[in-house]
Formats: C-alpha cells, structure tokens, sequence
C-alpha cells in the first residue's frame, strides 16, 4: 500500500470518528454525518489511487449502478418506512461482504497458497455477510409487511435446525481452511448462513425488531472488518469495526429496555403459551373500561397544567403526529406544557419515534427520554397515550408472570389521570392485557390514532 | 502481519464503543442509519479485487453487483441519515429564546429537501 493511500485512509478514519462524535447532537449531528460521507470518499479516491488498478469501466459500471438506485431510494423513502429502508441498506452491505468473500475464493481457487489467517477471516466474512443479507431481507419484508409481523416459527424443530444449519456452515469452512478446494465449500457457507439469516429473523415479532436491526448492522460491520483482514486493507478494518461496536452497543441497549436476552430474542416466539397465562391473572380484565369522547378528553386537556404525551408504534401507523403537533400547538396557546415520553424501543428501530415526532416539527427538547419522562409523571395531570400498549403496561412492574415482567416501562399511572388513544380493546405485540386500560384514572378514547386526535384539535378550537 | 492487523481492529472497536456511548437515545436512528453508511467501505474490498484484474466473466458480474451494493449502502445511508437529521437541525427552540420562531421554516426547507 502506498504512503499516499495510507495518508489517505488515516484522512478517512479521522473524519469518520470526527462526524461520529458529531452524532452526539442535534446540532452537529447534520454536519457529522456529512465529515463522515467526506471521509468516505476520501477512502474511496485512495482506493483508487492505489498502483497497478484497471478494470475502471467496470468499476465506474458497479458505482454507476448503485448511485442510480441508492440515491432515488433515499430521497423517495418516507419517514415511517425507514426502519425498512436501513435494513435493505444494511443487507446489501453484507450482500456485498459475501459476494467479495466469494470472489476471493474462486480467484484464490480456494485460498490456494495464502495464509491461514486470509482463510479464516474470509470465511468469517461469507458467513455473516451472508446471514446479514438474508436477515436483513427478511427484516425488510416483515417491515414492509410483504411477510407477517407477527411471528413465524417452526415450533420444536426451530432451534435444532438452526444449529443443524450452522454446523454445516462451520464444517464446510472448516473443511476450506483444511485445504478443501471445491466451490461446494463456500458455496455451502453461503447458503447455510443464508438460511441461518432467513430462520433466525422470520420468527422475530414486530416489537422486537429493533434489536434485530442493531444486530444486522453489528453484523455487517464485522464481516466489513473481517473483510479487511482477508484484505490486509485497514480502511476496511478500521470503519468495520467501528460500525460493529456501534450496533453492539445499540442492540445491547435495545435488548434492556425490553429486559430480554439476545439469545432470548434471537430464540423467537414472544407471547405464546405465557401470554394466555397472564391473561387471566392480572385480575384487571374484569374491571370495567370507561371510555370518552373527543369532546370530554379536550376539556380534560385543556383545564390541564402537565400534558404528557406517550407515543407509540401505531401512532406513527395512523400519521397522526402531525395531527398531535396541531393538537400541543393549541395547548401551548393556552399556557399549557406539553412533553413527549419516549421509551426506547417505541417504534421499529431505536430512537425511531423521535425521528417521526421531529418530522412533525416536534422541538428536540420536548422529547423526553424514558427516566426523564418517569421522574416527571407524578407532575403530570393528563397523560396522553397514543398507539402505546406494552410499554406502559405495569404488569411488567407487578406481575412476575407476566412475559414482559421486568421490562423498563412508563410509569403512566403515576400521573393524576389518563387518556388511552386505542384502536379496539386489543392486545399489543407480546399479545398480553394491559391494567391500565381498566386503571380508574383510564378513560378510553376508542379509534384510529389520527382520526381522534383530529377530534381533540376540532373540540380544543371550539373552547 | 495479521497481528498489527489485529491491532488495529482491538483499538477500532475501543474508538467506536468510546464514541458512539455518547449518543443520546433521541439520535439513535440516524446514528444507526449513519453507521450503517459507513460499513458500506466494503465497497473499497470490491474495488480492490476487480481493480486488480479478475479473470472469468462470473467474478467480475460478482464484483460489479458487490460494488453496486456497497454504494447503495454508502450513498444511500448518508442521504436517508441526512434528511432524518434534517427533520431535528431545524428545531427553532433548538437556539435557545427562539422558542416563538414559526414551525413554518422548517417545514418549507423540509419539503426543498424531498424533491
């Protein structure tokens, strides 16, 4: 690698940590991830720079093609199907890590004369590029709602076949780095880690989704790194490896504030026999359900001091935010303060609902994060819950049996009175009752998100 | 060597696990859609290996689609992290005093942004 090369990655590895440590906030953030698209073609000219490269119609064919599809895809996306949109990002990413990792064993004819570690880290980087874009595939169909949200699985026979899966996988690139020389081999490694990627993501529920994504991305950033070994190009290394503790980070957190596992999430199936059990002993369901009208919760609302507004996925399913804007515009006319509860996982990937409230032009400092917005409730006079269900449920405070039981939640109740936007009385996505909805503060407006938000807003214009 | 390789890749993840703590769960998407552009650089393993000759037509159809999708990801990923960010730069509160600046300006450079 030549010394201009070289100075040109570290150029590249500076802007991506630079831009990153913009990302801290709101403010920076917008000029962080423009360092970082920077420092990403600064590494892109240095490649290209380096001796003895050709094929340049080809290459500027490959970046053509993918200039024309990415750049449409980014500027048409809508700001619900985001989560979607990352993960088709993120899968052709690994796509990309598997097809290179191929490549390099048909041009090798099977790591013919490279060095151990060549093998390893290039099997490494088939194997999870692949599972990342399959995984990433599926997570993309499930949020496009192409395939079921709810969960898919093969029952008993799920977990033995995902280990029957990666053992074919590992045996096979076993048998390469022994010297095995047919294409079988990585084509083997391939297509395990694809169906591993398929098996281990279609029987993930909608809810658990942002771990999933933050795991794909975790690791699609490894397989970058391992390419990089394979590669003996540190750019690689370097900017995979970033990206692969980044979404570490991010699924670890994800998978606290719901207080499960990674290997729990990952082993699929939430809400099935366990959910029917608690069911009947939160000791709620019998309690009556008061439901309101638009009119009575704009009064409530309006003679209120604390608005507390708690969103969740289905308010960004209605569109409603923009509606709940108008709504807090009109409060906040009236002296009142309105705040957004967010919790962590509200949404398909993490931090996705602020996004959606910012999109309605939300203020950044009225989103407020989970402790903060749980030091706040006993000051609130109406909490507002719109298209939320499991994350305010206190069955994950209470009730030991209840599957989301130590989960971090809301604490909703803890504020003076309560108003629950719903569609019906149904169950949420861990498919389990929630007591708040038969709390004696709870009044229930029932149906769609935005048509009773808009309701609010028509009955707050008329006070 | 494999060993400074790994080096570097060791200190790599200390560097991202150091910056990316930092992070309040509010930016957490476009952090995540940020990054995501960022493990796009296989797009550099792509170039190298097809930049440096391949033989047989099916490795270089392999590279060019390994290319393109590296650049999805990249160009892509830094677009969709840019209009998200676009959606909070805005926040006229976001400056202090100037709570009482009309939501209206943000919104026109909002839909400048989508054409």
């Amino acid at each position: 690698m030549t010394t201009l090369v070289s100075a040109g990655y570290i150029v590249a590895f500076v802007l991506f940590i630079y831009g990153l440590m913009g990302m801290t906030g709101p403010r920076t953030a917008v000029r962080g991830n423009w360092i970082a698209a920077a420092g990403m073609a600064v590494a892109v000219v240095a490649t290209l720079l380096l001796p003895g490269m050709g094929n340049w119609l080809l290459i500027a064919l490959g970046l053509g093609i993918g200039a024309v599809i990415g750049v449409p895809a980014a500027r048409r996306v809508k700001m619900t199907a985001m989560p979607q949109m990352v993960a088709l990002f993120n899968g052709v990413g690994g796509g990309a890590v598997a097809l290179i990792a191929w490549v390099e064993f048909r041009v090798t004819a099977g790591y013919e004369g490279e060095a151990l570690y060549v093998a390893i880290a290039s099997l490494f980087a088939a194997l999870v590029g692949s599972v990342s874009f399959w995984g990433s595939g599926v997570a993309f169909a499930k949020l496009q709602e192409i395939l079921p949200g709810k969960p898919v699985t093969l029952g008993r026979l799920q977990q033995p076949l995902n280990i029957v899966l990666l053992v074919v996988a590992l045996v096979c690139a076993v048998i390469t780095v022994a010297g095995g020389r047919s294409e079988w081999l990585i084509a083997g490694v391939l297509v395990a880690a694809g169906l591993i990627g398929v098996m281990v993501v279609l029987p993930i529920g909608g809810a658990d989704m942002p771990v999933v994504i933050s795991l794909l991305n975790a690791f699609t950033g490894l397989s970058a790194a391992a390419m990089g070994l394979a590669l003996d190009n540190t750019a690689l290394i370097v900017a995979g490896m970033i990206v692969g503790a980044s979404g570490s980070i991010l699924t670890n957190l994800m998978a606290q504030a719901m207080n499960r596992s990674i290997p729990a999430i990952l082993a699929g199936g939430f809400g099935g026999g366990a959910a029917g059990a608690t069911a009947g002993g939160s000791g709620g369901a019998d309690r009556p359900v008061r439901s309101t009208s638009a009119a009575d919760a704009a009064i409530q609302l309006a003679y209120a001091g604390r608005v507390m507004v708690v969103p969740g996925y289905g308010l960004a399913v209605a569109q409603a935010q923009h509606a709940v804007r108008e709504m807090a515009d009109l409060l906040e006319a009236k002296g009142i303060d309105v705040a957004y509860a967010v919790h962590p996982v509200a949404g398909r990937m993490p931090g996705h609902m602020n996004v959606l409230l910012a999109e309605a032009d939300v203020p950044y400092e009225s989103l407020k994060e989970m402790d903060e917005s749980n030091s706040a409730f006993p000051q609130v006079d109406v909490s507002l819950v719109i298209g939320a269900n499991d994350v305010t449920n206190p069955a994950a405070q209470s009730d030991p049996d209840s599957p989301i039981y130590g989960m971090p939640i809301l604490h909703v109740t803890s504020s003076r009175s309560v108003i629950v936007l719903k569609r019906s009385m149904g169950s949420g996505f861990a498919g389990i009752d929630n007591a708040l909805f038969t709390d004696p503060r709870t009044a229930m407006l029932f149906g769609d998100a935005k048509e009773s938000v808009g309701g609010i807003v028509e009955e707050l214009k008329t006070l | 060597m494999p060993i400074e390789s790994i080096a570097i890749l060791v200190l790599a993840g200390f560097v991202g696990y150091t910056v990316i703590s930092k992070v309040p769960n509010t930016l957490h998407t476009p952090l995540m859609s940020g990054t995501n552009a960022i493990h796009g650089i296989v797009l550099l393993g792509g170039l190298i290996v097809l930049g440096h000759g391949v033989d047989g037509v099916l490795n270089k159809i392999l590279l060019v689609v390994a290319i393109a999708f590296g650049t999805i990801n990249v160009v892509g990923g830094f677009l969709v992290t840019d209009r998200m960010l676009g959606m909070f730069k805005q926040r006229p509160s976001g400056q202090g005093p100037g709570r009482e600046r009309p939501g209206g300006r943000a919104a026109e450079v909002r839909e400048g942004g989508e054409q």
